[in-house]
């Protein structure tokens, strides 16, 4: 009696193109594949003096936050921008919520606008998923990072990342360190690097920083560095937030930094050809030393132009899914 | 009325009778059993042929939402579904407006309970003065206007020391108190029960030591104090192993479960549905197969509806914004006929834990078959079936996951007092 994942249906259209982008849950290698090989030719439009396609000509594209991002925010703009969308950026965060407004009833006067495209950032896992299946279902939306849960577009621009630096996947080792516990990156990573074959992926980190239930096959748990890292092809450092200190999480940032910072000594036992990755803003010194964030292995800054493409694939093709399913069948919404 | 009740399979927990026999209602009690008392004339027959006749299920938690939240339920509402559910008694919460820690809100609840009630209403009252976890309602006071126990709901108390008071004061009157075991600290922000299914969906989880830990305390000041206690809508194996070893220790405590909490786990939150999102969390898999084992082999000697019904707008938000809680008491035979379809008990046993298990927890004078006792039974088919919500939902709360599945058995009548409350179709 237990209901079945529909997550998969939710995001595809009976012919399994994407109509939301809410989570890489369920999304098949194939569809993964398509975006990256998307993100790729559109790095190339990022390159060209002109950086506009008509993809998205006369749609509206609205970028709904809230929750603050700086890095997330621009880069939803300008993908949105490069593929000829109108985009406005609501910070509801200051506005409507202060005053009372559901979620709900935000979503709805936006939706009233005549959007197309809503990209929603919120502090709550399954906000966009909410948004999805219950407010809009007719408006393609793309999760900028809901709660702990999900951030689906860093999870292929990282992906993207070690394509373009790596190569395949199903060779690679790949350490993911840090606040695995609060981090929706790293849970978009593993659903990623598990899809496209990736079979070591390590997770380093304290055990007041991992999850209960995260063992599977495929996904190994360190909770020394050293180990964590030897031999690894890859290491995406996770962003430490100062507040893990007051919860009794951690003892200080330097205690933090002595055992789990990302050093060049440390570095070291890693693949020679291994690259940092780190979604960013990073915290210099307290999980990632200076002379590695701007390092040769750094890969880091790529990971924001990336950002870019991958995000324009993924907004183009939900558009495009999204429009089709509409002209094919009207959908209903779903009570709560 | 005099009613007769004709070629129905009668099962009683209480006596151990289970076979075929005539039944004889007068003035709201059952008058006789097999032979019509003499001049028995009667007014009504109610044909049973095919049918369990059982005492009505005594359902040991049931928000009623009165005073307080109009909006989610009302007494006659949520009565009034309890009755299509098979429930002739029902205990209902303290967590109204105000909290009923007064004799005036107890009057009130009864008051509106005999005017517009179709169940019996048995108030649990707060043990606390505004469930704030310090200072002592007025208990025997409370008894006396008729709570039948007492409880905090899911408060912690402000620490050990007024536990153990409140404890010490309650088995001083031999009151009964019913206890929500969950350490707010160990659980703290938590939305689903810590293991795979939270970290998928990246909500914070509430491990199984914030019940077990709590419990192991609870215990711990029962044996000392002595208290009659009755743990509430437990979660975990680990804490029905735990009542077993105290019940073996011979302390004076009882539990139960809420029926959903053997049906599904946290893997119905997959899709973020606010409809499973309920406190305490559903558990993991191996939790729920402990519990069906414990309510099985009689630890837990009750199941109960736990029954929360909400407005709409209380589910329609991003998970960790909705309130908990599934409106179930509509369904509570149908949804436990289902442990009987799955072969885990039989129908006598089954009863046993809807009627007299949770009737003797609490000490209530109801869920037995007796002549001189209330007409308070139940009537259903065991082999129909219920499509839930196709032909009734009573209930001011549609925020149940179960509607539109078809569960097992179907409720024929329901009568209170030698009353019809429910009829079916």
């Amino acid at each position: 009696m237990t209901p079945i994942d529909t997550t998969q249906s939710l995001q595809l259209t009976p012919n399994g193109q994407l109509r939301h982008f809410l989570s890489l849950d369920g999304l098949p290698r194939n569809l993964l594949n398509e975006i990256l090989d998307t993100a790729d030719s559109f790095l190339e439009v990022g390159a060209r003096s002109v950086k506009k396609v008509p993809l998205l000509r006369g749609k509206t594209v609205c970028n709904v936050f809230f929750e603050n991002s700086t890095r997330t925010r621009t880069t939803f703009e300008l993908a949105a921008m490069r593929l000829s969308a109108d985009v406005i950026t609501l910070n509801v965060s200051t506005s409507s919520t202060s005053k009372g407004e559901t979620l709900f009833d935000t979503l709805r006067n936006l939706e009233a606008m005549a959007a197309d495209m809503f990209v929603v950032r919120h502090a709550d896992s399954g906000a966009a998923h909410f948004i999805a299946r219950h407010v809009c279902p007719e408006i393609a939306i793309i999760n900028g990072g809901d709660g702990r849960h999900a951030h689906p577009t860093q999870g292929m621009l990282d992906m993207l990342a070690i394509r373009r630096h790596k190569g395949d996947f199903r060779e690679l080792s790949v350490a993911i360190v840090g606040d695995i516990l609060h981090s929706r990156v790293a849970r978009s990573d593993i659903l990623a690097l598990q899809t496209l074959g990736c079979s070591d992926i390590r997770l380093v980190a304290p055990k007041t920083l991992l999850p209960v239930g995260l063992e599977k096959e495929g996904i190994r748990i360190f909770n020394h560095m050293d180990k964590g890292l030897a031999g690894v092809d890859v290491i995406i450092m996770l962003r430490l937030q100062r507040e893990r200190m007051q919860g009794g999480l951690l003892p200080s940032q330097g205690e933090y930094f002595r055992q789990y910072g990302l050093t060049p000594q440390r570095l070291n036992l890693a693949a020679p050809d291994a690259i940092v990755m780190h979604p960013g803003p990073i915290n210099r010194g307290v999980e990632i030393d200076s002379s590695v964030a701007d390092g040769p292995q750094a890969v880091i800054l790529n990971q924001v132009t990336y950002g870019i493409a991958i995000r324009m694939a993924v907004m183009s093709m939900a558009m495009s899914g999204q429009t089709l399913q509409r002209q094919l069948n009207p959908i209903t919404k779903e009570p709560a | 009325m005099r009613i007769h009740i004709h070629g129905g399979r009668v099962i009683d927990p209480a006596s151990g009778m289970d076979r075929p026999a005539e039944l004889y209602l007068e003035q709201g009690q059952i008058r006789a059993i097999d032979v019509p008392p003499a001049g028995f004339q009667v007014e009504k027959q109610l044909d049973a042929r095919g049918l369990v006749v059982a005492p009505g299920l005594v359902d040991l938690s049931a928000a009623l939402c009165e005073p307080g939240y109009g909006r989610k339920g009302s007494i006659a509402s949520e009565t009034r579904a309890a009755a299509a559910g098979g429930v002739t008694s029902l205990c209902c919460l303290p967590q109204t407006r105000p909290v009923l820690d007064t004799p005036a809100v107890v009057e009130l609840i009864l008051d509106r309970a005999q005017d517009q009630g179709s169940t019996r209403v048995f108030p649990l009252g707060a043990l606390t003065k505004e469930l704030k976890g310090k200072q002592l309602a007025e208990l025997v006071t409370l008894r006396e206007a008729g709570c039948v126990a007492f409880t905090n709901g899911l408060q912690e108390f402000e620490d050990l020391r007024h536990l153990r008071r409140a404890m010490e004061y309650a088995a001083t009157f031999d009151l009964t108190l019913i206890f929500h075991v969950q350490n707010q600290a160990l659980a703290e922000g938590g939305l689903a029960h810590e293991g795979a299914t939270a970290n998928v969906l990246g909500l914070n989880g509430i491990p199984e030591t914030a019940e077990t830990v709590a419990l192991a305390q609870h215990l711990l000041l029962v044996e000392a104090s002595g208290v009659r206690a009755h743990f509430t809508q437990l979660t975990c194996a680990r804490s029905a192993q735990m009542i077993a070893q105290a019940q073996a220790r011979g302390l004076p405590v009882t539990a139960d479960v809420a029926m959903y909490q053997l049906i599904l786990t946290d893997e119905a939150l997959r899709d973020f549905s606010s409809l499973y999102h309920v406190q305490p969390p559903l558990r993991s898999l191996a939790d729920r197969e402990g519990l069906r084992q414990a309510v099985r082999e009689g630890t837990l000697s009750a199941i109960a509806s736990h029954h929360q019904p909400h407005e709409v707008d209380a589910k329609q938000a991003p998970f960790a914004n909705t309130e908990p809680g599934i409106s179930s008491v509509e369904i509570l035979l149908p949804l436990a006929l289902t442990l009987v379809q799955d072969g885990l008990l039989d129908l006598p046993s089954l009863l046993a834990r809807l009627t007299l298990g949770p009737a003797q927890a609490l000490r209530l004078p109801v869920g037995t078959i007796h002549p001189g006792g209330a007409a308070d039974l139940v009537i259903f088919d065991p082999q129909g079936q219920t499509l839930v919500g196709d032909e009734h939902w009573y209930s001011k709360g549609s925020n149940c996951p179960f509607i539109n599945h078809c569960l097992p058995g179907r409720v024929h009548y329901t009568l209170m007092g030698g009353q019809l409350q429910h009829t079916v179709l």
